[in-house]
């Protein structure tokens, strides 16, 4: 029985090594504009297209 | 630290400090929650107590259960420890110190008239004014100065109405274009218009320059006509629609999203995003009203319950959709487990006040478009640059450790702390938190997490 599946996730202890190039998109989270919660955010260093 | 939810026929632990998503039976959701607290022996007597009848469920099998989740600690994807708070300070320094963003107050003024709006229709409690094509100019300037070695910048054309002020929207892209290529940069503007003054010419535009178009419509017709009326009282709904349906189209697949607000009248809010969805629309976020607490239009106790649980019902919704094969995107609801934002952007959150700057139509900077009129807040201008390092201090210090009250939150490292302004309107610190916008955002995030999952989950099978 699997009782566990985990699902791909990114990793973020290892994200704290190389991460931080600040190229993403910012995150305004005020609701009168659209609100982009970070989690809504792609990386764009990891960005295929 | 973990959280625990059931939602969508699914049982979710999330680990917090490394990200990772399980999705688990209800023996391990019970097991995990014993975890930390239990012995082997007392967890496997435990479970084996309550599921033991049941004939697929051994003690062998409970002890092997029990092994895993520590193989998945030990591997850090489950009760990993918070490595991250000794060093948010420095890891916040690594994305500040350079300008990215900038939201242009192209037009502060409107051709609608809604009272709800939090910028007074579209004044921002001051002066009507059209921001110059030299104050324009020298805001893109400015920018590409402060942006170091960053290439990708962010430019917002925002009001007010931008489209009342359309020929500098159109000469400040231009002007972007030409000096993009001499510095090296990347500009990516976006549109955020209530679509009154759309035409052929403005589609034309949009849809060649702006990487995104944010477009106001509140759903049904009496719900948005309730508010977003022209200085006549008249509901824009008719006059809008036909022109966003034809920017949509002609848009080809590029980004756009549907922006509708709901208030008081209408935390029900679901039946405002099935009319978007008959009328053509399939990129769609529905906010909730930023206003004071005592506008009749503000959001009370008695609708938090209702406003909850049309948030479940939609990710319900765009499930089916999604299983259908129609699929469409709420805003809140996207997110990236795999790809998402690293632990820097995590812990700095939305950068209002050292990344990002708003911009008023005179060329005074603010830390962000809802500081605006706000005269404690201004930091500098464009021309003479920021001088206001008090100010912008309190913002470099806002991370999501910044915050007592998110020390224990689930969700800090998928909000980041929430909206500086939002904290200061509810508390008067811009490191405080907005309570009841942290119990949407929770509730937003376990539906989308779950959404992700259940997506997973069936291409899985």
């Amino acid at each position: 029985m699997k009782h566990i599946q985990t699902l791909n996730t990114k990793n973020l202890c290892e994200s704290a090594k190389n991460g931080g190039c600040g190229e993403c998109q910012t995150s305004c989270q005020s609701a009168c504009k659209t609100s982009c919660g970070i989690a809504n955010q792609q990386c764009e260093s990891a960005k295929k297209d | 630290m973990i959280h625990r939810y059931q939602l969508g026929g699914l049982n979710i632990v999330l680990d917090i400090y490394s990200g990772s998503v399980h999705v688990v039976d209800e023996i391990a959701y019970d097991a995990i929650g014993l975890y930390e607290e239990t012995s082997r022996e007392a967890l496997v007597d435990t479970l084996f107590a309550k599921y033991g009848d049941r004939e697929d469920v051994t003690r062998e099998e409970l002890f092997e259960l029990y092994d895993q989740i520590g193989e998945l600690k030990a591997s850090g994807r489950l009760f990993a420890p918070d490595t991250f708070r000794e060093k948010a300070g420095d890891l916040k320094k690594k994305t500040s110190g350079v300008v990215k963003a900038l939201c242009l107050h192209i037009a502060h003024t409107c051709n609608l008239n809604c009272s709800y709006c939090f910028a007074s229709q579209g004044k921002y409690h001051g002066e009507r004014g059209l921001m110059s094509l030299e104050v324009g100019k020298r805001a893109l300037d400015f920018l590409i100065e402060n942006s170091g070695t960053r290439r990708n910048l962010e430019v917002d054309f925002f009001g007010g109405e931008p489209l009342m002020n359309f020929d500098v929207v159109k000469e400040l892209v231009a002007y972007a274009r030409v000096r993009e290529k001499e510095c090296g940069k990347n500009f990516r503007f976006t549109l955020t218009t209530n679509g009154v003054l759309i035409d052929d010419d403005v589609i034309d535009f949009a849809n060649r320059e702006c990487s995104n178009v944010v477009l106001s419509l509140d759903g049904r017709k009496e719900i948005h006509d309730r508010f977003r009326v022209d200085h006549a009282g008249r509901g824009s709904f008719d006059v809008i629609v036909p022109k966003f349906q034809k920017l949509v189209e002609a848009r080809g697949g590029k980004n756009y999203y549907m922006r509708g607000t709901f208030t008081h009248a209408n935390p029900d809010f679901l039946k405002d995003i099935e009319v978007m969805l008959d009328l053509g629309f399939r990129e769609l976020s529905m906010e909730p009203v930023v206003c004071a607490p005592d506008d009749p239009s503000a959001l009370n106790e008695e609708d938090l319950p209702i406003v909850m649980e049309q948030y479940e019902k939609l990710a319900e919704l765009m499930l089916k959709c999604h299983k259908e094969g129609n699929p469409f995107t709420f805003y809140h609801y996207m997110i990236d487990l795999s790809g998402g934002p690293c632990i820097y952007k995590r812990i700095s959150g939305c950068g209002s006040g050292t990344e990002y700057m708003a911009v008023t139509p005179w060329g005074d900077l603010y830390p962000c478009h809802q500081f605006v009129g706000e005269e404690k807040f201004k930091l500098g201008n464009v021309f003479d640059g920021v001088d206001n390092h008090e100010i912008q201090c309190e913002f470099e210090a806002c991370n999501v450790y910044a915050r007592p009250e998110c020390a224990d939150c689930w969700a800090k490292l998928y909000c980041s702390g929430g909206c500086a302004a939002n904290a200061y309107h509810a508390t008067g610190s811009v490191t405080g938190v907005y309570a009841t916008g942290c119990e949407l955002f929770r509730k937003r995030m376990e539906c989308a997490i779950m959404l992700e999952a259940a997506k997973t989950l069936g291409n899985d099978e």
